[in-house]
């Protein structure tokens, strides 16, 4: 069979994992007339799945002003080892590397409007980010409904290793709206929508698609070649969610997202989230969450002919192809009674979570498995992701 | 997207300052945490500023400062703020009272009495009530500036 | 730079329910009073009551599924290809 190597790399970076940036979570808080609570969070956490190893900590301190102002510091490290199926199908041997990552946050509480500001930034050998955003909370109608309202610009430097000659950009804004509405005093609803829009180099320098020798012949192999992507993705999501509260003191939380973008990418996921509390130091989580996605009009895992210019389309990467995940998870948090209601530290918990994630592609397939071209096994995995981590309010 | 901006500006909010028609107050009495049982009508022959808060509610928090000012300062001329916690448990209205510390008496409202007797539609919920226990004026919310109206009312209250 | 929404349909059903809300709800007296909210508060409740996990989770879904947004994170977008 023969297979010929794309250009040699020192390396295949899955930039899929290294986004430019973590996406940073402001809080949708279920009552906007509140800051934030002052706590400062240390976590360690790991994936291992699919060849792949990433661990790190992350950090993250908040003070408040006068009940006012809110501040926050955020850092985050990824340290990678892989040796994933893209690593491997390439010829390439594991690689690790380092990503670094650090955020500032501010908000502003008056009356029951909240506005909030924040700057991430993330860098790794190959690849740079930073992010701006802004969103404003406003509560109406006795703060029975919040409308939220938000922007993000960012801006990445795509690079290369082994090739210095090689550097791109991408352009991202983010926009968007949401309603949370407390419906009766145990259940509260929402309805979020966010567009993403980018402009610019949007595969990966590393990643090829691969193509028939001839397109006649599926017995005479195939050869690869560098992605070819369009330089714009425009996407809408929406998500509609829901929070009971159990009288007994545990809740029920379920969220469903609907996803469509201009690469024909269609996606839906739901999560159901239950919450037990044991007493008052004891609180247990148990999720699952299903997603399903259809593949981008580009993709294929292996194409008849070789791509004819920048406008014709080729894409193998497996995270535009047709796949599901399942993911179980458990969590487990007790509160140090201790600390409880001290001079300095008002609480403290110490966590432990777990998921387990099932991915299944329906048609990308595993060609590091001996078979005949085409008809490799359809690849899957499992990951398992855990965090532990120790926070300490004040 | 044009559409979506101008609907959100029809948006009208409930008064956030009122006037009200002399209507008496409604009498309550409630566990305090001065070691004894408040009523309102204890109060009759003082200016009484009247405030509903939760312990979740940020604004609340920015306004403990500013009632604990206007307290100390009038308390000689026959004043008194009444801060009356809606909390069903006390235990984070205590914590928050532990940052920030007033000196005028809260009220403990566990069971929501009170506050469904003053038809409590918003967080927090301010009313001045005059030395003939007549309900006066009324505020809704806190935003950083509302203590200059209330001084004033407070002032006129006092004169009457 | 314009914005080209993949889906307008999204974008009218927004404003049309937003809308809705916003003129229906004009007069509205709160149905579940201020003193009532206390379940809300509690963390629970809360739609991030470990704001570094749950934004970790976030990183890990975006950066191996092909969707991205409204997933009750706020923040710089992933920029994940």
């Amino acid at each position: 069979m023969a297979q010929e190597a794309a250009v040699v790399v020192t390396k295949l970076r899955l930039q899929t994992l290294f986004c430019g940036l973590l996406s940073v979570v402001v809080s949708t808080t279920t009552l906007a007339a509140i800051l934030p609570e002052e706590r400062a969070d240390v976590m360690y956490h790991l994936y291992d799945g699919g060849g792949m190893t990433i661990d790190g900590t992350s950090l993250l301190v908040r003070k408040n002003v006068a009940d006012t102002y809110s501040f926050s510091a955020n850092s985050y490290v990824d340290k990678v080892s892989s040796a994933s199926i893209d690593v491997i199908a390439s010829g390439a041997s594991e690689y690790s590397e380092q990503r670094d990552e650090y955020s500032l946050t501010g908000t502003y509480l008056q009356g029951s409007m909240l506005l909030n500001g924040g700057y991430t930034s993330s860098s790794e050998n190959d690849y740079d980010a930073e992010t701006l955003y802004f969103n404003v909370d406003q509560g109406f109608f006795g703060d029975l409904t919040t409308f939220s309202m938000g922007y993000s610009r960012g801006s990445d430097d795509v690079m290369q290793n082994g090739n210095d000659a090689f550097a791109d950009t991408i352009d991202r804004q983010n926009y968007r709206f949401g309603l949370s509405q407390i419906l009766t005093p145990n259940l509260m609803m929402g309805l979020h929508y966010e567009a993403v829009t980018e402009e610019g180099y949007l595969n990966n320098p590393y990643r090829s698609y691969r193509f028939l020798t001839n397109p006649l012949d599926i017995n005479a192999g195939f050869q690869t070649a560098t992605e070819v992507y369009p330089r714009t993705r425009t996407s809408d999501a929406a998500t509609l969610s829901a929070s009971y509260y159990f009288d007994y003191r545990a809740s029920l939380k379920f969220e469903y997202r609907y996803y469509t973008d201009d690469w024909d990418i269609k996606a839906n996921n739901y999560q159901i989230t239950y919450t037990h509390t044991f007493g008052e130091n004891w609180i247990v989580d148990i999720k699952y969450r299903a997603y399903q996605q259809d593949q981008a009009y580009f993709y294929s895992d292996l194409f008849s002919f070789a791509s004819l210019d920048e406008k014709d389309f080729r894409a193998r990467d497996k995270e535009l192809s047709e796949f599901s995940t399942q993911t179980f998870g458990i969590g487990i948090s007790y509160q140090i009674p201790y600390f409880k209601g001290g001079k300095y530290i008002d609480k403290s918990t110490i966590n432990l979570q777990w998921d387990h994630i099932q991915f299944d592609y329906d048609n990308f397939r595993d060609i590091t498995q001996n078979a005949a071209v085409g008809e490799e096994p359809l690849y899957s995995f499992d990951a398992d992701v855990i965090r532990f981590y120790f926070s300490i309010w004040y | 997207m044009k559409t979506l901006m101008l609907s959100l500006l029809l948006i009208v909010s409930t008064a956030s300052h009122a006037a009200m028609s002399k209507v008496t107050a409604p009498d309550f009495t409630l566990k305090s945490n001065i070691g004894k049982n408040l009523r309102l009508s204890e109060y009759r022959g003082q200016v009484v500023l009247i405030n509903f808060w939760a312990s979740w509610c940020g604004p609340c928090r920015q306004e403990m400062p500013v009632l604990d000012e206007l307290h100390q300062s009038y308390e000689a001329l026959g004043f008194s703020v009444l801060g009356i916690n809606v909390d069903k448990k006390s235990e984070a209205a205590d914590k928050l009272l532990k940052d920030i510390p007033v000196s005028f008496p809260i009220l403990y409202d566990n069971s929501n009495a009170a506050s469904e007797l003053f038809n409590v539609d918003a967080m927090p919920y301010t009313i001045l009530v005059d030395r003939d226990g007549k309900m006066r004026y009324l505020h809704r919310g806190y935003k950083r500036g509302y203590e200059d109206k209330y001084r004033e009312q407070i002032k006129a209250l006092i004169r009457e | 730079m314009q914005i080209r929404l993949a889906n307008t349909q999204f974008q009218r059903l927004l404003t049309k329910a937003l809308m809705l809300l916003l003129l229906g709800g004009c007069s509205v007296e709160p149905w579940v009073k201020p003193y009532e909210r206390q379940n809300f508060a509690d963390p629970i409740m809360s739609a991030d009551r470990n704001p570094v996990s749950s934004s970790y989770m976030h990183h890990v879904y975006q950066a191996r599924e092909g969707a991205r947004g409204a997933e009750g994170g706020a923040g710089g977008g992933c920029g994940c290809n």
